[in-house]
């Protein structure tokens, strides 16, 4: 019962994702803010205001604010690029994440914010034997209540009938005489105020929170995952699915399987990432949904990578010495070598994440994952296997290698929205192991006194490490790229049926792509763990796949260099800039939303384009 | 005139398919584009619409300059398009997919769903059949029927006889010949020389993007040589 109470806010938030992405083609990563954004507006109309008219009139208040604001969001970002790449309109709405998360944090502070009880709804009745509170038992009808009107408002309106036919071909509806713009913009603002009024229904229930986001985020991708993307009613029997399946593990608590004591609470987390993987595993467009068509406007045809030439090689050298000197700063500021080792661990994680997104085509949004299994794997090798720091060094890439082995095989599988959600899902499978599991990782205390052993304790000899492994890491990669191998990946990513058709086994080619760039990543998270002496959750949480994928963007994805270049770029401005402000993550979503809008080629593409204008 | 083409160009990407295409097709006139496989007749029903990537030149559709135009905008003016490959909304009823080309007459004939229904008697008796459940030829029949809800005063046909059975061809000759009588005007893209002639006054002949023969129908007709050199394979 009590899931089915929660079932209804989850449709709500995943209604409106499902539906924006319907029609536009877009995943909204801005929706859990959205949600959020609902549940605090909510709250500060039934605590300002007060009774009936503060709580309802609150609530109804809240939809009608989301809905503004998500046309203002349409119009002012979205519409500009409904024609970009996949990546970066995921990328400018999780900009939108970052900005919205500052604006509650600066508007409503960081304390969670529990709302007053619904006026009218107090009460409780007894069902089957138990009290169950009567506004679960409102949630429960009203679920059903806005499913049917959204089923009649599509079905039944030529409004509708528009939507339903843009979702298929936006072309067409054009040619046909209808203003697309204003349809998008209405779509927008319809499922921004089903995110609103999801978030103010729950706010009696649950305390609004600053970590709202992100979970509602991860929660409504499942949903939609599992309902099949852009299908309404799919929306409701996942969430209905997904709640059950929550509340059953909460209701089971602590049970003895085979003599084990086994806590069924803490499965939670895990149990709808594992729902969403065997959803996609056999229904590959989810339960109720149906094959995206391809997108009719193609990606631009990138310029095949070439081998360095000659001047970029000595300037590849002359980084290299410029590197080499850097301990020799050291005396005059230890921070340098700090920073000098962020920097050249970032550029590792970076060009990882560029081994697979750029020329692999795969566009994760978890590579983390593999970043937290190189780290936890080298902390836990050292501290409970006792291997010295050399073994877990070199063992350590190769757990993550055994992680991205699991999953790779399961995310070659798919392709654009589908792989970024799945890849995310099985990150936050990592993090919520790592973070529950408290007897083996320390849970959210996480892993201490990982430091380096003699002669690498003093930082200038650590230093030396991490460009010497970055350096071979980097150019291992390289050479993979230009390798037959590379081809074969490349030839996969631009054409998959005409590269299965002259004998390339796309899957297994990508496949062994993606353990590759997880085993580079773990070695990356195994010198991240040695160089800040412990680990935490905080170190695989999804913002360092988003960081890693704005770090390849700002270098460029179509360039060989860009993670080399975005990398550092990023870190050095992440490092100045939250040293000045406490809203550093507003500011990167600023960056971000810059990037996506004026320079979508990156850093190095763009100096390349000019480069070769200048050729010319 | 109805529409005229001014030293048209249209590019797919950085591939540029339209050369300096210029023609025009009068009130109620139906002209034909002719020529081989991707000559770019497609192209330039397309590049009228606003559905390539890039174009330059001019159109003018009843004295107004469509390039600055939206797609909507310039289907709004009164100018349909029926797509080579159909393009119905296959999720939608054959009425659902009627009600999406609904426009307010603008000037031309006023059309209805009973009308349409019967300048296509078949697509009456599948109201509420779903597009995707629905032969190549019946879709062909519903996507003119579409198009002609929008109450247009010109219509771009693109290869209206190709892939369909015998029959279809007819009821779409027969459309066109309808269309005309009611003062439609007709941009016809048509490999089919016997098609072509059934239906059209006059002929352009495009060749990679150029054109290369212009005249009037019974011209071509007459000329063994021109079909020869311009449209045999």
């Amino acid at each position: 019962m009590n899931g089915l109470a929660n079932a209804s806010s989850l449709f709500f938030l995943s209604a409106g994702l499902s539906l924006i992405f319907g029609v536009t083609r877009i995943v909204n990563m801005a929706h859990g803010s959205l949600y959020m954004l609902g549940a605090y507006i909510a709250y500060t109309c039934a605590t300002s205001l007060g009774g009936v008219l503060g709580f309802w009139g609150g609530v109804l208040a809240t939809a009608a604010a989301l809905a503004l604001l998500g046309a203002l969001i349409e119009i002012a970002l979205l519409r500009r690029i409904y024609h970009a790449a996949e990546l970066f309109q995921l990328l400018a709405t999780f900009a939108l994440v970052l900005l919205l998360s500052d604006v509650v944090a600066a508007l409503w502070g960081v304390e969670d914010l529990l709302g007053p009880r619904a006026p009218g709804l107090r009460g409780s009745v007894e069902i089957l034997g138990r009290q169950f509170p009567e506004y679960d038992l409102f949630l429960l009808v009203v679920g059903p209540v806005v499913l049917v009107g959204l089923h009649l408002l599509l079905t039944r309106t030529r409004w509708g009938t528009l939507v339903r036919a843009a979702t298929q071909d936006r072309d067409m509806v054009a040619a046909l005489g209808v203003d697309q713009a204003k349809l998008f913009t209405a779509v927008f603002a319809l499922g921004a105020a089903l995110a609103g009024l999801g978030g103010a229904l729950e706010t009696p229930r649950q305390p609004a929170n600053l970590g709202m986001d992100l979970s509602a985020l991860g929660d409504a991708f499942v949903v939609v995952v599992v309902g099949g993307m852009g299908s309404i009613p799919g929306a409701y029997v996942a969430a209905l699915l997904i709640a059950e399946i929550k509340a059953i593990c909460i209701g089971l608590g602590t049970q003895t399987i085979a003599g084990i004591p086994f806590n069924f609470s803490k499965l939670t987390l895990v149990a709808e990432f594992i729902v969403m993987a065997v959803v996609l595993i056999a229904r590959p467009y989810g339960l109720l949904g149906r094959a995206q068509g391809m997108p009719r406007h193609a990606a631009a045809i990138q310029d095949p990578i070439e081998p360095a030439g000659r001047r970029a090689r000595l300037l590849a050298l002359a980084v290299l010495a410029a590197l080499l000197c850097v301990p020799l700063l050291a005396k005059a500021s230890p921070y340098t070598l700090v920073l000098g080792i962020d920097v050249l661990i970032a550029v590792l994680f970076a060009a990882s994440l560029h081994f697979i997104a750029g020329p692999g085509g795969m566009h994760s949004f978890g590579h983390a994952a593999y970043f937290g299994l190189g780290c936890y794997g080298a902390g836990l090798l050292l501290k409970l296997a006792g291997f010295p720091m050399a073994g877990a060094i070199a063992a350590a890439p190769l757990v993550a290698a055994l992680g991205a082995a699991i999953f790779g095989w399961f995310a070659v599988r798919l392709s654009g929205v589908y792989l970024a959600m799945l890849t995310l899902a099985f990150a936050q499978i990592v993090w919520a192991i790592v973070f529950q599991w408290e007897a083996l990782t320390g849970g959210s205390n996480g892993v201490l006194g990982i430091w380096p052993t003699a002669p690498f304790n003093s930082a200038w000899v650590y230093y030396l490490l991490v460009l010497a492994l970055t350096l071979a890491g980097v150019l291992a990669m390289r050479r993979i790229l230009f390798s037959p191998f590379g081809y074969a990946m490349r030839a996969g990513r631009d054409s998959p049926l005409r590269a299965e058709a002259t004998g390339i086994a796309v899957l297994k080619v990508h496949w062994i792509a993606f353990i590759i760039a997880g085993t580079v990543c773990g070695l990356a998270g195994a010198l991240f763990a040695f160089a800040k002496g412990g680990i935490s959750p905080e170190t695989i949480h999804v913002s360092r796949s988003i960081d890693g994928l704005v770090m390849v963007l700002l270098g460029g994805m179509h360039e060989l260099a860009g993670p080399l270049v975005g990398a550092p770029v990023f870190t050095l401005l992440q490092d100045s800039v939250m040293r000045q402000t406490p809203y550093w993550r507003g500011v990167l979503g600023v960056v971000i939303l810059a990037l996506v809008l004026v320079f979508p080629m990156g850093i190095a593409g763009t100096i390349a384009g000019w480069a070769k204008r200048v050729a010319r | 005139m109805m529409l005229e083409a001014d030293k048209l160009c249209a590019w797919y990407g950085a591939a540029q398919i339209l050369f300096d295409v210029s023609f025009d097709v009068g009130r109620s006139e139906v002209v034909a584009l002719m020529g081989r496989n991707g000559a770019g007749k497609s192209t330039t029903l397309k590049a009228i619409m606003g559905l390539v990537g890039r174009r330059a030149g001019g159109v003018r559709f009843d004295g107004t300059e469509l390039l600055r135009l939206e797609t909507f905008q310039i289907a709004r003016l009164g100018l349909g398009w029926v797509p080579e490959d159909r393009r119905i909304f296959t999720d939608l009823s054959v009425r659902e997919n009627l009600d999406v080309g609904r426009r307010p007459a603008n000037g031309g004939p006023a059309w209805s769903e009973e009308r349409v229904f019967e300048l296509f008697p078949n697509l009456a008796e599948m109201r509420e059949r779903p597009g995707g459940r629905m032969s190549g030829g019946e879709q062909q029949m519903l996507t003119v029927a579409r198009t002609l809800m929008g109450n247009p005063r010109m219509v771009l046909f693109d290869e209206p006889s190709e892939g369909v059975a015998p029959l279809v061809v007819e009821r779409m000759a027969e459309a066109i010949v309808e269309m005309k009588q009611l003062g439609l005007s007709v941009l016809l893209s048509e490999q089919n020389l016997h098609f072509a002639a059934l239906v059209s006054d006059r002929v352009y002949i495009l060749e990679k993007g150029h054109i290369s023969w212009s005249g009037a129908m019974r011209e071509l007709e007459a000329s063994a040589q021109v079909q020869r050199q311009f449209l045999g394979v």
